[in-house]
């Protein structure tokens, strides 16, 4: 039992098909960890210590704990205390809230790069805490950090398979599926490994390229 | 509480597994990130083309993909791993393709003044490695090291997955029983998941603030 062309061709559009769910995944979550990253800066960064240390002490512990956990803890035990949410939104936030605290910490490299005087300069000409951040700090902040947000929308991509072990019909699962039924795993399991190849690697490339240029950009001043 | 020493007893023997999959994935992670890392800054075009291609297929694709490939598609060629040797494999090819990078990092940030000397007085390329490069670029890869092992230990839950029956394995067959428990299980594990990685996230701490100290500003 080998390799069969015929048959990797007849389940490839099976497996394939899972791409807008995948994708739809990756970006909702991507949009979760972009928004609580974001809150996550603003919590740590704020004077009451108090705030600092919980904001740091949560983030510390999403990082390092398994996300595969972290999934079952939201899609089976908080049902227990009444929360319940379906598979599609606990993935979406799961995956979300874990690459959040990845986020928060590109967010603040971006931030801590800013020189000084620009927080000066917008004390100096009145403005707002709001204003400051919005107007001034963030978009000067965030930039030279898309290309590091661009990794992690990558990372993020390659670890929706995990959704499958709460039953989500992403590439493995289709796959496994497809495997049960005609009791090959082969061509199936190969095809995804295939998948996430064609669609992370160029996207990889992309980022690779946009980091070039920007930091050409900086030379050139 | 008694139901989280309930919980505690009834997983630990899932430590165990959970504890050898992660000692021998990180030596074998870390054995082929040095191999892949100086293969991808050989002199020679083909050992550069093959580490490459290694690193971006692993890279590129998702550890769970490659745990389930190894698994449940390598027999396909006659080849059926247990499950653990198959998730030792996978992670440890998985995280070694992530270090290679953190070696690769190391070794080319070490300024290029250094190799020069070394070459100026007349070393072999594996003295300058050994005596002048490598001391340097350790101390710059600690902190990449300790950031993959931390998610070496979180993707030793995968494994669960290929039924193997490591700590995940035991907390979901507990919750299976005894569905009351579902709650204490998954918060018990996410503990004693962050208590394994809590050393490694002190001492990537401390060897960040290492790489700075004692060496001279240029």
């Amino acid at each position: 039992m080998t390799w069969n062309w015929g048959f990797a061709i007849e389940i490839f559009p099976i497996i394939a098909s899972a791409i807008w769910l995948v994708l739809a995944v990756t970006l909702g979550a991507y949009f979760v960890a972009a928004i609580f990253g974001l809150i996550l800066t603003f919590l740590r960064r704020t004077k009451y210590k108090m705030l600092t240390y919980v904001t740091n002490g949560f983030i510390e512990f999403v990082r390092s704990t398994p996300p595969l956990i972290q999934l079952f803890f939201v899609y089976f035990a908080l049902p227990t205390i009444g929360i319940s949410l379906d598979k599609y939104t606990a993935g979406i936030l799961t995956l979300g809230i874990h690459y959040s605290t990845y986020l928060a910490e590109v967010y603040r490299s971006g931030i801590d790069a800013v020189p000084m005087g620009q927080w000066e300069a917008a004390k100096a000409m009145n403005f707002s805490k709001a204003q400051t951040w919005f107007r001034v700090i963030l978009p000067q902040a965030i930039p030279p950090v898309i290309p590091m947000m661009g990794n992690y929308l990558i990372v993020l991509f390659k670890e929706t398979p995990l959704l499958m072990a709460i039953g989500v019909h992403e590439f493995l699962q289709e796959a496994k599926l497809v495997g049960a039924e005609y009791f090959r795993y082969l061509e199936a399991y190969t095809i995804v490994g295939l998948l996430f190849l064609l669609l992370s690697y160029p996207s990889a490339m992309l980022i690779h390229y946009l980091e070039k240029r920007l930091k050409m950009k900086k030379v050139r001043g | 509480m008694d139901v989280y020493a309930d919980i505690l007893v009834r997983i630990l023997p899932g430590l165990k597994v959970t504890l050898q999959v992660l000692i021998f994935s990180a030596i074998l992670a870390i054995i082929v990130a040095f191999v892949a890392g100086f293969g991808r800054l050989s002199r020679f075009k083909i050992i550069r083309f093959i580490t490459t291609i290694y690193v971006e297929l692993f890279r590129g694709t998702s550890l769970l993909v490659q745990l389930f490939w190894l698994f449940f598609a390598l027999p396909a060629f006659g080849i059926q791993f247990t499950p653990l040797f198959a998730a030792i494999i996978a992670l440890g090819l998985n995280y070694g393709a992530y270090a290679s990078e953190v070696v690769r990092g190391s070794i080319l940030a070490i300024s290029k003044g250094q190799t020069e000397a070394a070459i100026a007085l007349n070393m072999t390329y594996w003295q300058r490695m050994r005596i002048v490069i490598l001391p340097q670029a350790l101390r710059i890869m600690l902190p990449g090291f300790g950031n993959n092992i931390i998610e070496l230990i979180k993707g030793t839950s995968l494994v669960s997955l290929i039924t193997l029956n490591d700590l995940t394995y035991h907390g979901l067959m507990l919750q299976n029983v005894n569905l009351s428990y579902t709650m204490p299980v998954f918060l018990v594990l996410l503990f004693v998941y962050f208590l394994i990685a809590l050393p490694f996230v002190w001492l990537v701490r401390k060897f960040e603030k290492n790489v700075s100290k004692g060496v001279a500003r240029i």
